[in-house]
């Protein structure tokens, strides 16, 4: 039913599109138009198809609850709470559609009847007001088309608010998810107290799991300490760099500066293609063949390698990052204005010099940024320290240990059956919104950093 | 007595020719002047006599132009020592974003000319004053150069071409991106610097060229139209298409 509605809504809206031109083209003949016919097209089109569409979507958020209002009236004088009174109408639900399993009593199916017939008044009042709006939009609008109105101005006010709409919502989704994290953080932060979760090095949430009543505050105490995961982020995403900021650097210089434009064309492209490998694919490379080789080396000169070692996990990621780093840098590079190279060039200094000399130090705040990128990439990566460097929160700083990452550790808090409300769980968003707050920070410090270098030359 | 001599030279930018068969006698301590209209060549042959056209991928230089009997346009010439004494300052003055000092030991510090610091300090002075710009920055030798007003960029890259003491100093129009009185402290500029250094200048300005040249080159559509003594080019060329250009009738 909703389907052919919007449909009907869609289809309407193209033909007033068409009709609303055409009677622009008619206008034409005998006075002069206010826009062009397009505009009249737009004008007629925007009246038939928003309020209608507005109307249509209050209406399909609002529907279900009221209707459940109503239904859950009946049983206001049993003295329910809330999460039975849900029971009841998922349950008054299934019935009425007749997916429900278990006893039927006579209060349910009465309820399951009303649930039937409230619906289907909902569903024809729908219709019929969704209907009315469109004949009363369009008449009016037709009218304004007829008298030959301004059509520019109110379509461009259209457009505005579609666009104002459109960002609206994403700010709001945004909001919204900050918001959830925030709530859920600070109900896990009732349970552990924020001090022991900064400053505590010993993480190992599984140790709070009681099958029933609330776990014993002592535990709580020692079993959420961040310091490891912090440690085992920063770790990793350090040797990452280690790995993707010489190579990236070079290569980026190399493919700005000294590549001829054929090298350049091949290349560039190339090197981008390895940031379109999935993660999961780097994860499993860096599980099955880094890690393994990783611990033969270390075997063969007499250390002790772990199978997933920080090592495998922060190289493998470094290779992820090259292409960030090389692409951003020959960016920024590139964006030298020509006449320094000149003015070096001019001065007798050779290409190295001009590099080294001029173009790297004009280019740094540029580079910085996008390294400062490249590392709130390293951080929130996931799927590669799942796979390569295991799940135990060691606090160590020997690359050749297994270590844990802040995102890896949400994974393994969530993946599986977890009881909404537990700590355990709940630690998840604590730590999700302490990455969120490291990310935020590096980003507005790279995206500030590169700002400032952009105004330089501008 | 003649400085560099340019015989029969032809540019190529791919396959588009933008020189024909150019020679010309460019005097030692004097100033020449190459004028004609946009896209007529003289900057290109400006580059040539560094060896900035090396920068251009696609650009092809035939003939020969020879300094004090060195052949430029040669594979075996050392471009950076070439450079070392013929400097060049641009149409948009482009100090880098370092600070004062380091614009003006740029080039001693590449080529490695000063021994001590004692000496470069003396180096960046004598070019600042040369340049006429050490009084309104000696106190801040240490700021950044991108601060500095254009006219005074522009001054401090005149500084920076002569802190290597080159024997010849290209200038492709140094004043088109300056108001009217950082023209004229530029124009009295290279009126003192004449006397030490050999001055090529671009200038798309014809009362510049009459102000401050000694002999005048007229570039048209790639070719060398006329050369001579400035005085005989403006008040009495000897080619009908000079003529037009200094009396305004096209370019």
């Amino acid at each position: 039913m909703n389907l052919i509605l919007v449909t009907f809504i869609i289809l309407l809206t193209f033909t007033s599109y068409y009709f609303g031109r055409k009677k622009a083209l008619v206008i034409q003949s005998s006075q002069r138009l206010t826009a062009l016919p397009k505009f009249y097209g737009y004008y007629l089109a925007a009246w038939c198809a928003a309020p209608a569409l507005i109307i249509f979507v209050l209406w399909s958020v609002f529907e279900p609850s009221i209707v459940k209002t109503f239904i859950l009236q009946d049983y206001t004088d049993q003295n329910l709470t809330k999460n039975e009174l849900q029971l009841i109408y998922t349950k008054v639900k299934a019935l009425a559609v007749g997916t429900y399993t278990g006893n039927i009593t006579n209060f349910l199916d009465e309820s399951a009847n009303k649930y039937i017939q409230l619906k289907g008044i909902a569903n024809s009042a729908k219709v019929a007001i969704i209907l009315a709006i469109l004949i009363f939009s369009l008449s009016f609008a037709y009218r304004s088309v007829q008298k030959n109105d301004r059509m520019r101005e109110p379509v461009e006010i259209f457009l505005k608010w579609v666009l104002f709409v459109a960002s609206l919502g994403a700010v709001l989704v945004t909001i919204g998810i900050v918001f959830s994290l925030l709530f859920e953080a600070i109900r896990f932060f009732q349970a552990v107290k924020i001090f022991d979760f900064i400053f505590g090095t010993h993480w190992y949430p599984a140790k709070t799991f009681v099958r029933d009543g609330q776990p014993d505050p002592e535990l709580m105490k020692d079993a959420f300490g961040a310091v490891p995961l912090f440690a085992g982020t920063f770790f990793i995403a350090f040797i990452a760099m280690c790995v993707a900021i010489p190579i990236g650097l070079l290569s980026g210089i190399y493919l700005s500066e000294y590549a001829g434009r054929g090298v350049r064309k091949y290349a560039k492209p190339i090197i981008e293609i390895l940031a379109g490998i999935p993660t999961v694919v780097y994860g499993f490379f860096a599980a099955l063949t880094v890690g393994p080789f990783v611990k033969e080396i270390g075997n063969a000169m007499g250390l002790e390698v772990s199978a997933e070692s920080a090592l495998a996990a922060g190289a493998v990621m470094g290779v992820m990052i090259i292409p960030f780093i090389s692409s951003l840098s020959d960016d920024v590079i590139t964006a030298v204005p020509q006449n320094l190279r000149d003015g070096s060039y001019a001065m007798g200094a050779t290409k190295s010099e001009t590099v080294k000399k001029v173009i790297f130090p004009a280019a740094l705040p540029g580079i910085v940024g996008s390294i400062l990128l490249a590392v709130s990439r390293a951080v929130g990566e996931t799927m590669i320290v799942v796979m390569a460097s295991g799940l135990a929160a060691n606090l160590t700083i020997n690359p050749l240990e297994s270590t844990s990452t802040i995102t890896a550790q949400i994974v393994v808090i969530l993946i599986g059956d977890q009881q909404f409300g537990d700590p355990k769980t709940q630690s998840a968003f604590a730590l999700g919104i302490s990455l969120f707050i490291v990310t935020l920070l590096l980003n507005v410090i790279a995206l500030s950093v590169v700002k400032k270098y952009r105004e330089k030359y501008e | 007595m003649s400085k560099i001599k340019a015989e029969n030279v032809n540019v190529y930018y791919g396959s588009k020719q933008a020189l024909f068969d150019v020679s010309i006698d460019i005097a030692e301590k004097e100033v020449t002047a190459l004028i004609g209209p946009s896209g007529c060549g003289k900057s290109t042959f400006l580059r040539c006599l560094n060896r900035m056209n090396d920068v251009i991928e696609i650009c092809r230089v035939e003939g020969s132009i020879k300094m004090d009997n060195l052949e430029l346009n040669s594979r075996k010439l050392d471009v950076v020592r070439l450079r070392e004494n013929v400097g060049m300052v641009f149409q948009k003055p482009n100090p880098f974003p370092k600070t004062i000092y380091e614009n003006v030991a740029y080039g001693p510090t590449i080529h490695g000319i000063a021994q001590s610091k004692e000496e470069m300090d003396q180096i960046v002075e004598t070019s600042l004053k040369k340049a006429a710009l050490w009084n309104e920055v000696k106190d801040r030798l240490d700021e950044i150069a991108t601060g500095l007003s254009g006219g005074q960029q522009q001054r401090l890259c005149i500084a920076r071409a002569i802190s290597v003491s080159p024997e010849v100093i290209l200038m492709d129009e140094p004043c088109s991106a300056l108001d009217p009185i950082a023209t004229a402290q530029i124009e009295e500029l290279i009126d003192d610097l004449k006397k030490e250094v050999t001055i090529v200048i671009v200038t798309h300005s014809m009362s510049q060229a009459a102000r401050v040249s000694q002999k005048t080159g007229f570039f048209h559509l790639g070719k060398l139209i006329e050369f001579g003594p400035t005085d005989k080019i403006f008040k009495n060329p000897d080619n009908q298409q000079t003529q037009d250009y200094i009396t305004g009738r096209f370019g």
